[in-house]
């Protein structure tokens, strides 16, 4: 029972995660807590295989791989989540750095109906 | 004249030399183009502005109107599909228009007008692109993503563009009414050759528009 409120949790957190721009501070804290988390628990769970049923059972799973499915499940969304989140904020990147190389190597660069001098604002309608 | 071309090699020639009889400032926009389109585009007498990567047709508009709001005095920047779709004449009178009426931005509608040889799939699409445009942008728009536009000075200098593909279209009609920009739509003809079928856009990508939409609407929501 307790499980579906977890899940559901979770759920709505990565719904909230996907909406907020995330600070890329906080995206990789976030990433390297989980990943030590993963970590350890992976160890416990190969040491005491009975511990994962337990844990499974204290929060209303019946079977401990049951609970390992769901687990994984939500960290697959999760890890989905931040790449595209990364992709996307990097693409942004790219798409800046490629439009100011563009303009740099303009061959006619500030000359293109203008008198050597002349200041473009001096053409503007007033 | 603002013209983003991607691999365009083949035709962007007597695009550009169709243009230049009437217009003498040209600028393409090589969206990091694997042909010799750049080479092409230089020799036709056109400003060249090269991305060295592909980065989509947003991404290569608002980098010439980053040009041109920049680097010249220009009053009016028309946005032209490098693939000859849009006729020199439309682009003419647009221009006439948008000078004479004092107007922001000009929209070319083929709907308004002529569109030689559309595939029926096309037109369906085309519709429903309509209707979506016509919630998403608040405007009575009456065609949409159409590659032919006159912006004035202060319509590309508030406008930002943040769309690096095809999604930039929706987000610079919506830019019309969020800046309050006086804008009109004129009756043009589109020609669907066999090249611009080729070339231009999958119906499917009709998909990847509403995505990035919704996605950067989602996002920017809260």
């Amino acid at each position: 029972m307790i499980i579906k409120f977890l899940l559901i949790a979770a759920a709505l957190g990565f719904g909230f995660l996907m909406l907020r721009r995330p600070t890329l501070a906080n995206a990789t804290a976030a990433r390297r807590l989980l990943g030590a988390l993963f970590v350890l628990a992976g160890i416990v769970a190969v040491l005491m295989p009975n511990a994962v049923t337990n844990v499974a059972n204290l929060v209303g799973v019946r079977r401990g791989t049951d609970l390992v499915l769901y687990i994984l499940v939500m960290l697959f969304l999760f890890v989905s989540i931040s790449l595209y989140q990364r992709v996307h904020a990097l693409d942004q990147h790219v798409t800046d750095l490629t439009r100011h190389l563009a303009l740099l190597d303009d061959p006619r660069a500030g000359s293109i109906d203008l008198e050597p001098g002349e200041d473009r604002r001096d053409r503007l309608p007033t | 004249m603002l013209v983003p071309a991607y691999n365009e090699g083949a035709v962007i020639a007597s695009t550009l030399a169709d243009l230049r009889r009437d217009f003498d400032h040209v600028v393409v926009v090589d969206d990091g183009s694997a042909d010799d389109t750049a080479t092409v585009a230089r020799a036709a007498g056109a400003t060249v502005v090269r991305h060295p990567l592909n980065r989509g047709q947003g991404a290569a508009l608002k980098t010439g109107l980053e040009y041109v709001r920049s680097r010249t005095a220009a009053e009016h920047c028309i946005t032209f599909d490098a693939d000859g779709q849009h006729l020199v004449s439309d682009a003419v009178a647009m221009l006439a228009t948008a000078r004479d009426q004092a107007i922001d931005v000009v929209l070319a509608s083929r709907f308004l007008g002529r569109c030689e040889d559309m595939p029926t799939s096309r037109r369906l699409l085309l519709r429903s692109a309509l209707r979506f445009s016509r919630v998403a942008t608040k405007l009575p728009l009456t065609d949409t993503h159409n590659g032919l536009r006159v912006l004035s000075r202060q319509a590309f200098e508030r406008i930002d563009l943040t769309q690096d593909r095809m999604a930039y279209a929706t987000e610079l009609e919506a830019a019309i009414a969020r800046n309050e920009l006086s804008w009109t739509e004129v009756p043009t003809t589109v020609r669907y050759t066999e090249y611009s079928r080729a070339k231009g856009q999958h119906n499917l990508n009709a998909v990847n528009i509403v995505f990035d939409l919704a996605w950067d609407r989602l996002r920017s929501a809260p």
